[in-house]
């Protein structure tokens, strides 16, 4: 944690009802950069994108926690979101828009598409030891 | 999330008030669907969603939209998003939704 001026960092329940949450804490950190209202906009899609996949495509609705990390350095926001889930099989099919394993469920297929185009980088990768982690930055316009 | 909902010269205004994310997606849903099967039996059925103010959405509530227009729209119902703030706005246009349900203010 060294590398951030400023870092929290939470696990949380993989509930539905926490997403509102996680996203105002993480906008709630991120006012000391004063971001514009759309800034905050954006980073708050992004995170809830990122906490939906976790509940309901890593874990699928089943028991869970989530692990967030959100950091600080030289006006840039740094968000890590990981879960212990299932996994994807395919992350470049997965990020394609439009694309969803999930169809029947009414399913967008727009979450990575909506976190790419909100924030500056997106990466997503399968942990070793089971799950997804979404590691995301955006800096912040003075 | 909370949806009112009354008829305005002969078209079905619903109002949707709050966060549209996957925790309110169900009741969205649930709502919708009842609302529409309502006014189905009308001549040239129209459905204006008033999303002045709903103060979130993300690509769950753009699921959600699809889903209405695919489930009904051997129905004929038209469908309209009125007055949406500018991030959700920035949203719908992004993903298209405007193409099958276009925006009004």
């Amino acid at each position: 944690m060294e590398e951030f001026e400023n870092y929290f960092k939470m696990t949380i329940d993989a509930k539905l009802i926490n997403e509102g949450f996680v996203r105002s804490m993480v906008a709630a950190f991120c006012v000391q950069l004063n971001p514009s209202v759309s800034e905050i906009s954006d980073i708050k899609t992004a995170v809830s994108e990122a906490v939906t996949n976790c509940i309901v495509h890593g874990y699928s609705g089943k028991k869970g926690c989530i692990d967030v990390l959100v950091g600080l350095r030289d006006s840039t926001i740094y968000i890590k979101i990981s879960d212990a889930g299932i996994g994807i099989d395919d992350i470049e099919k997965a990020r394609q828009p439009f694309f969803t394993t999930k169809a029947k469920e009414e399913r967008s297929g727009m979450g990575f598409t909506l976190m790419e185009s909100f924030m500056d980088t997106l990466k997503v990768y399968n942990n070793q030891n089971g799950g997804v982690t979404v590691e995301m930055s955006k800096e912040i316009k003075v | 999330m909370e949806i009112k909902y009354q008829m305005k010269d002969n078209k079905m205004e619903a109002m949707l008030k709050g966060e549209f994310d996957e925790y309110t997606a169900e009741y969205v849903r649930l709502s919708l669907d009842t609302i529409i099967k309502d006014i189905s039996c009308i001549n040239n059925p129209q459905l204006i969603l008033d999303f002045s103010l709903v103060s979130f959405m993300d690509s769950t509530g753009i699921g959600v939209l699809l889903g209405r227009y695919n489930k009904f729209k051997k129905n004929n119902i038209e469908m309209f998003i009125k007055n949406p703030q500018n991030h959700v706005d920035r949203i719908l246009k992004m993903t298209g939704i405007y193409d099958i349900m276009p925006k009004i203010s």
